[in-house]
């Protein structure tokens, strides 16, 4: 589903990424591993497509609308509501029956009493957990998830764990973590970077 | 069709963003206003009747510059426009909401701005109000490709007027032509042109300018 | 090459529009200057076509490549367009004793276009190098040639609002055959210039790109 040859990415002079060669087979669990600094959120943005190689070849195998992109920051409007944030996006993603779908993401995640609140009033977590909502709410094939835990109380945690281990080996993921012995029993590889 | 779903969606969302937070038109209501004063000292006495035209139109460009700083201001402070960018839609919808927005808080500021204009300074005519508008779409299309420029820099505020004064002086020359020239339609037709051109250019760039 | 051919093109030309040529009907020795002026004139407009050329190709085919070619052909652009406005300032000393005047529209649509492209390279200085900016720069150059058309257009309303003084410069527009000549060959002149000077700045930066390249690898 991924494959890359001699990838590299400079940002200005640093060099992040350099002459990476990679496969990820279709439903892979692929962690990427590494200290701060090592490339883990450049080669997702890379496989989202934010960010296009300065060196070698990069081709995933897998539409616009077909991949969920989970980043370090939650992608979403902080003066809009949970429920409005996922509606936004349900529209522009064309989910099916798409209030169903937010709902019961909403519900899943714990955010449905606060689905009407301003993101702004959210605590990390529970935007993180909103976050987890953006990125499946299209159910995608490619899964790129940088840091999910970051910000996650032990319930919020719990609910990933959940998560993951009912995607692992039904879809590809990407996992950056810095914590890799949470998901190391579902992973097919690992990528150490840096 | 879902392109032009699309959009509506997003000018939505850019619309009720502004309804929550009421930053951005408020203030350019009150700076056109106080820029109308401002001129009204920086005229001397035996100033013609056609410079106060001269400087409606400056203070409109100033506005406009106020209004676009913050058009992209959302979504880069959380960079959603990842989020957005990442989305199947086109991503010239995500230009073209942005543009219906800019043009709606233009228009409110404008509502303000030429009766007190008329009330300060000079009449104002139904041509002068077609400039208004056509230059308001000019300033829209132009300035929300500036203003997505500008936000991916690090200079932000300070670049983005340096990229769309050069650009908009053609709509000053059709604006101030529509608003005392005899032959305004001329000028008013100019705007159409500059508006068309540079609407398409606009529309069709801007994936470039977000993407990679 | 290029160079020399660019050095003899001028020394020829000047020295024909100084020496061989006639002197204008109404302005006389002043007009000597157009030989010099207008050609740099186009010269720059040619140095933006080519970067707006260059820039589509980087669109087109997201080649990296094209980034640094459009870059210094806006350079060379501005270069010369600098150039433009100094020559025609002169100009317009020499004719009317004024170092500006609004009326020269060639003159206010240089300026506009300065502007313009400096705004170009504050856009380059203040966002990190990479795809992202060769995209934003090839789109703003873009811009820039179907700025020159419009730009002129209003420039040409504009005269009827603006300018209470008139400056008039009596130009046969139809020259003899040797100011064509002559004219011509200072065009070239330039053109070869430009040409040479674009060759040597951009194989000057590619040197550069490879030197950090080689010094990444090794580190």
């Amino acid at each position: 589903m991924i494959a890359a040859r001699g990838l590299g990415r400079s940002f200005g002079s640093k060099r992040v990424l350099r002459d990476l060669d990679l496969d990820v087979a279709e439903r892979d669990l692929l962690l990427v591993t590494g200290p701060n600094g090592s490339g883990k959120s450049t080669l997702l943005a890379l496989c989202a497509g934010l960010l296009a190689p300065t060196r070698g070849e990069l081709e995933v195998k897998a539409e616009r609308g077909r991949i969920g992109y989970l980043a370090h920051e939650p992608l979403v409007y902080r003066e809009l509501t949970a429920l409005e944030n996922l509606d936004l996006y349900g529209r522009l993603y064309r989910v099916a029956e798409r209030r169903e779908r937010i709902g019961m993401l909403l519900e899943r995640y714990g955010l449905w009493e606060a689905r009407r609140e301003r993101v702004a009033t959210f605590s990390r977590g529970m935007q993180q957990r909103l976050a987890l909502c953006r990125t499946l709410l299209h159910d995608p094939d490619l899964l790129l998830l940088d840091e999910p835990y970051a910000g996650l109380d032990e319930e919020g945690v719990a609910l990933l764990d959940a998560e993951l281990r009912s995607l692992a080996g039904t879809r590809t993921l990407l996992l950056a973590t810095h914590d890799p012995e949470r998901v190391a029993s579902l992973a097919t590889g690992t990528l150490a970077l840096g | 069709m879902s392109y032009l779903e699309d959009v509506g969606t997003l000018a939505a969302k850019d619309l009720r963003l502004e309804l929550r937070s009421r930053d951005t038109v408020p203030a350019m209501l009150l700076f056109v206003v106080s820029t109308l004063v401002v001129f009204n000292f920086a005229l001397p006495a035996g100033a013609s009747a056609d410079a106060a035209y001269g400087l409606l139109w400056a203070a409109l460009v100033f506005t406009a510059i106020l209004g676009l700083t913050r058009a992209f201001a959302a979504e880069r402070e959380q960079r959603v426009l990842d989020g957005l960018v990442l989305a199947p839609s086109d991503r010239s919808a995500i230009w073209l909401g942005k543009v219906i927005a800019v043009v709606a808080f233009l228009g409110l500021a404008e509502i303000v701005a030429l009766p007190a204009f008329a009330l300060f300074f000079q009449p104002v005519s139904w041509e002068l109000v077609a400039g208004v508008a056509l230059a308001s779409v000019g300033f829209a299309a132009v300035g929300t490709l500036l203003a997505a420029m500008a936000a991916a820099s690090r200079a932000r505020e300070l670049l983005l007027p340096l990229l769309f004064l050069p650009l908009v002086i053609p709509i000053v020359v059709g604006g101030v032509g529509a608003s005392i020239a005899d032959d305004p339609g001329r000028y008013l037709g100019f705007l159409a042109l500059y508006d068309l051109i540079f609407a398409i250019l606009s529309w069709a760039s801007f994936e470039y300018v977000v993407t990679e | 090459m290029l160079a020399a051919a660019a050095a003899g093109l001028l020394l020829l030309g000047i020295s024909l529009a100084f020496y061989w040529v006639p002197d204008a009907p109404i302005e006389g020795f002043r007009q000597r200057i157009f030989y010099i002026h207008v050609p740099i004139a186009l010269t720059a407009y040619a140095c933006f076509f080519w970067a707006a050329w260059k820039a589509l190709r980087l669109l087109w085919t997201r080649d990296q490549r094209y980034d640094l070619e459009s870059y210094t052909a806006v350079h060379m652009g501005v270069i010369f367009g600098i150039l433009t406005l100094v020559t025609g300032s002169i100009w317009a000393r020499t004719s009317w004793g004024v170092w500006w005047t609004w009326s020269e529209r060639q003159l206010v649509l240089f300026l506009v276009l300065f502007l313009f492209y400096s705004a170009y390279f504050m856009l380059r200085f203040s966002v990190d190098p990479g795809p992202r900016r060769a995209n934003m720069s090839a789109v703003y150059a873009l811009f820039g040639v179907v700025l020159i058309p419009v730009s002129f257009l209003a420039i040409r309303l504009a005269d009827e609002l603006i300018h209470p003084v008139v400056f008039t410069r009596d130009v046969n527009s139809n020259l003899v055959g040797s100011q064509l000549l002559t004219f011509g060959i200072c065009f070239a002149g330039m053109l070869a210039l430009a040409a040479s000077l674009y060759t040597n700045e951009l194989t000057g930066k590619r040197l550069d790109e490879r030197l950090s390249e080689l010094r990444e690898a090794l580190s």
